[in-house]
């Protein structure tokens, strides 16, 4: 039977990464749990024994139930009904597969009902049923809105909303409104405290809200009065239990048709604060947005592999010319470019969520009471900025390619990839939104850019470099290298220039030189300990990679700052 | 109320999954190119079974199988689902087992058991087809038999209602526990493995299954002590107090003579009525061509 976890082991790989020994015994606090628990781990073995049972249960619905239920999901779509919304059949099916497995409260710790996995296995999870049907991974994966509330809101509201996710009720977050997408500071939604219940009531509208009727929401709304900007807002919970908040409508979407985008219109929402006031911008969201952005790229990584493995079986089968057409050089330079990118973007995706981990991982040693040691400071810093560094480049890039993929696999299908009737088309609607949404790919390079001017990229890399790689590897590793001092000149050339505007011109294109700089060192580390599984993906990765630094140092060696001007349409 | 419940679930091999060497040779199945899965309409049987427990906390659901002691798996996919406990009857003499002698290991399985409310198994298996064993079990327990059944739609004072398959639609039907339940392949599929669970039996085992793959990491054997859940029920002849003579191949009258591939041609067609000398004729005939006998 299909299982798209055990069909692919070059996901269960990962879980024999470097970092996972010490993600493990710090998400397991030293295996605490091994005696109040069953189910809990007794060391390190026995926690990866469990998670690679998890993934082959996730990996059997995903094959079985929600793969088979994404054409009619992607038909039918949710349904709005006197202020309600009602899923697709099937998705109600596909949640109940997914309860029933217990497949929810992925990362909380035990205590609360979670199965207090890392966010590495969670990602595996959501790149499983990202593959299965993207928009079913948007509602699945809106769990981790529970992080959330485990990092910011009180004990109480702790136990009194983390049990209910992890029973299988779903979550939101209400963010974007009519006038405040990627300009969140925006936000006009109004909190006001009612003295004389003792909560705080919501009044306003929210805009396309993924997931948007959920069970429990987190909600940015404007708790300081005659505030304008983001230091204004303050992050809420509301419990769907107590009414206030109906969906006026339902966006009619190119794709993800199974994930309901709601607009959403609040009128006296009972609702209670999370954290402190003022800070739910400026801090909540931040980190509500790079988990977020981390669940892209699973999204992304897992609709590559579907999208790949739709162009592989279709060029397996389809003869053309008296051969099968994968026989011809223009197909399988397609296929392989298309799996090079997706090892490439899963490499990075599992090393970002690994780094998140860790710092996560100590965090949480200090949430629970233990004074940290100087060296597990100076560990959880280096991993911090570490992740905030890699989440823009796994979700930018990983998003991009997810793109490449759809198309190139609407591509090997010629003809018929056009036809409805082929998945292909799905995934090419589906992928769109993957580069807009939880941040554009143009807001990942804004995030990644202080990175790229202060060397953080360029010093990650020379690290990579000093790390031994098998021999078959070492040329690939020398090619990596030259890869490398190119970076660093085109880089001292733009910093040189001391230009801001014309370095926000170039930056998309030192984003680019990076994140296939960063996916190359990835990939060959990978081909160095696993050839059987990726030898061939580093060589066409590193060509690639190749050819990308190429044309980007191209694009920025000859701009001026008089050229702009021919870029600039607007006469502002 | 709280009930006992005992599925009757198989190790089979996957037969609808046929590869090129699913056949040896000789004709017969060779199960070693197959993978071993849980009988299809025994897992919608363990799925009614959670269900009734679900709706009568308190009761409890244990899976019966008999095989080889890698079926001691069959026992941890029930446990995964939801089930509390499993006996594998496993011993050479158990071995070469055809319906009847498998009805008389069960049901004097069922009988050590002690108090039972409920048995339910699937219709048949997809290696043997015969749909057979349930009934038998029934009869040698003295038991009420439903068969096809598709739900089990309630039990309240002592009867259970239950909807069943017939021809050309359904029926409900209301029976009197104790009580035997064979269930079709149209019932409600089961529900998947879960993921705590899974955590917890991963490593539960009978001791025979152990010590029939001496290669295997014997690095965690110290949990079998310390987590008692992990050792499962394993039952020889003499366990269950059994009659030698009446189990596996002993037990056995049927004797298969030779297996054969048939191929089913249907190059011509020719209609019949329903009148006597018709289907007397097609009795005849197929009795001739030696097509039933």
């Amino acid at each position: 039977m299909a299982n798209y976890y055990t069909d692919h082991p070059e996901i269960g790989y990962y879980l024999g990464s470097d970092l996972m020994r010490r993600i493990v015994e710090l998400k397991e606090h030293f295996y605490e749990d091994k005696d109040s628990y069953d189910e809990a781990p007794v060391d390190f073995g026995d926690a990866v024994a469990n998670y690679e049972k998890v993934l082959e249960i996730a990996g059997d619905i995903a094959a079985n139930v929600i793969a088979v239920n994404s054409e009619a999901v992607d038909l039918e779509g949710p349904h709005l009904v006197d202020g309600r919304m009602h899923y697709a059949s099937k998705t109600v099916e596909n949640l109940a597969a997914m309860r029933k497995a217990g497949l929810s409260g992925v990362t909380m710790a035990r205590r609360y009902g979670g199965l207090n996995m890392p966010n590495i296995v969670f990602s595996m999870l959501s790149e499983l049923v990202s593959a299965a049907d993207a928009s079913f991974q948007n509602i699945w994966s809106l769990q981790s809105c529970a992080d959330t509330l485990y990092e910011f809101a009180d004990e109480d509201q702790r136990q009194r909303f983390i049990p209910r996710v992890c029973k299988g009720e779903t979550m939101s977050m209400d963010l974007t409104e009519p006038d405040a997408g990627s300009d969140l500071q925006r936000v006009m939604l109004k909190a006001t405290y009612d003295e004389a219940e003792g909560c705080w009531r919501l009044n306003g509208v929210k805009r396309f809200i993924t997931n948007g009727d959920s069970d429990i929401h987190l909600v940015l709304a404007r708790s300081e009065e005659g505030t304008t900007d983001g230091r204004g807002l303050s992050m809420f919970i509301y419990d769907k239990r107590n009414g206030g908040v109906n969906v006026r409508h339902i966006e009619n979407k190119l794709g993800i048709h199974g994930s309901p985008t709601c607009e959403l219109v609040y009128k006296d929402a009972k609702a209670e604060l999370c954290g402190s006031t003022r800070l739910g911008l400026i801090k909540y969201v931040m980190a509500l947005m790079n988990g977020a952005r981390l669940g892209i790229g699973a999204q992304s990584v897992g609709l590559s592999q579907e999208a790949f493995n739709e162009a592989l079986s279709y060029a397996k089968e389809r003869a053309q010319f008296g051969k099968k057409i994968i026989n011809f050089p223009a197909v399988y330079d397609l296929l392989a470019t298309m799996k090079a990118k997706l090892d490439a973007g899963r490499s990075l995706l599992y090393r970002t969520a690994s780094l998140v981990d860790i710092y996560k991982g100590i965090e949480d040693l200090q949430r629970t009471g233990k004074e940290l040691t100087p060296e597990e400071r100076a560990e959880m810093k280096k991993y911090s900025r570490l992740a905030d560094a890699f989440t823009p480049i796994c979700k930018g890039m990983n998003s991009e390619y997810a793109n490449q993929n759809a198309y190139d696999a609407i591509g090997v299908h010629g003809g018929s990839g056009f036809i409805m009737e082929y998945k292909c088309q799905r995934l090419y609607r589906d992928a769109r939104i993957f580069s807009i949404y939880e941040g554009t790919t143009q807001l990942q390079v804004v995030a990644a850019i202080r990175y790229i001017t202060n060397g953080t990229y360029l010093s990650i890399m020379k690290d990579m470099l000093e790390a031994p790689v098998s021999e078959t590897m070492e040329p690939l590793k020398a090619r990596i290298a030259a890869l490398v001092r190119t970076y660093e000149e085109t880089l001292e050339a733009q910093k040189a220039d001391r230009d801001e505007d014309k370095m926000d011109f170039v930056a998309r294109r030192l984003y680019d030189m990076t994140g296939v700089i960063l996916m190359s060192l990835l990939i060959v580390a990978d081909a160095s300990k696993a050839p059987e599984l990726f030898e061939k993906s580093a060589n066409v990765y590193v060509r690639l990679a190749e050819a990308e630094v190429a044309r980007n140092k191209a694009f920025v060696a000859t701009v001026t700052p008089a050229d702009l001007d021919n870029y600039r349409q607007a006469a502002e | 109320m709280k009930y006992n419940i005992v599925v009757l679930a198989k190790q089979v091999p996957d037969t609808r999954n046929v590869g090129k060497d699913a056949m040896t040779a000789e004709g017969t199945v060779n199960r070693a190119a197959l993978p071993a899965i849980f009988n299809p309409d025994d897992l919608l049987a363990l799925e009614q079974a959670l269900r009734l427990k679900e709706q009568n906390p308190g009761s409890t659901v244990g899976v019966l199988t008999m095989g080889p002691p890698r079926a001691g798996e069959i026992i941890r996919q029930g446990l995964y689902r939801g089930a509390d406990t499993g006996w594998l009857l496993t011993d050479r003499l158990f071995a070469g087992a055809d319906t009847l002698a498998t009805s008389y290991a069960l049901a004097t399985a069922i009988k050590k058991i002690g108090k039972v409310d409920i048995v339910i198994g699937g219709r048949q298996a997809i290696d043997g087809d015969t749909a057979q064993v349930g009934p038998q079990v029934a009869q040698k327990l003295g038991l009420n038999q439903v068969t096809y059944a598709e739900e089990i739609l309630g039990i309240e004072d002592g009867v259970a209602t239950i909807r069943r398959h017939i021809d050309g639609g359904v029926e409900t039907v209301t029976a009197p526990l104790p009580i035997l339940i064979t269930v079709n392949g149209s019932a409600e599929p089961c529900r998947p493995a879960n993921a705590r669970l899974v955590m917890k039996y991963k490593r539960a085992a009978c001791p025979l299954e152990l010590d029939s793959t001496p290669s295997r990491d014997t690095y965690y054997d110290y949990l079998y002590e310390k987590k008692p859940w992990l050792k499962l029920n394993q039952w020889s002849v003499a366990d269950i107090d059994g009659d030698p003579s009446q189990c596996g191949l002993a037990g056995s009258p049927t004797k298969v003579k030779a297996v054969q591939n048939i191929v089913f041609q249907a190059k011509e067609s020719k209609t019949l009525t329903g009148s006597d000398a018709d289907v007397n004729g097609l009795i005849k005939e197929l009795l001739n061509e030696r097509i039933i006998g």
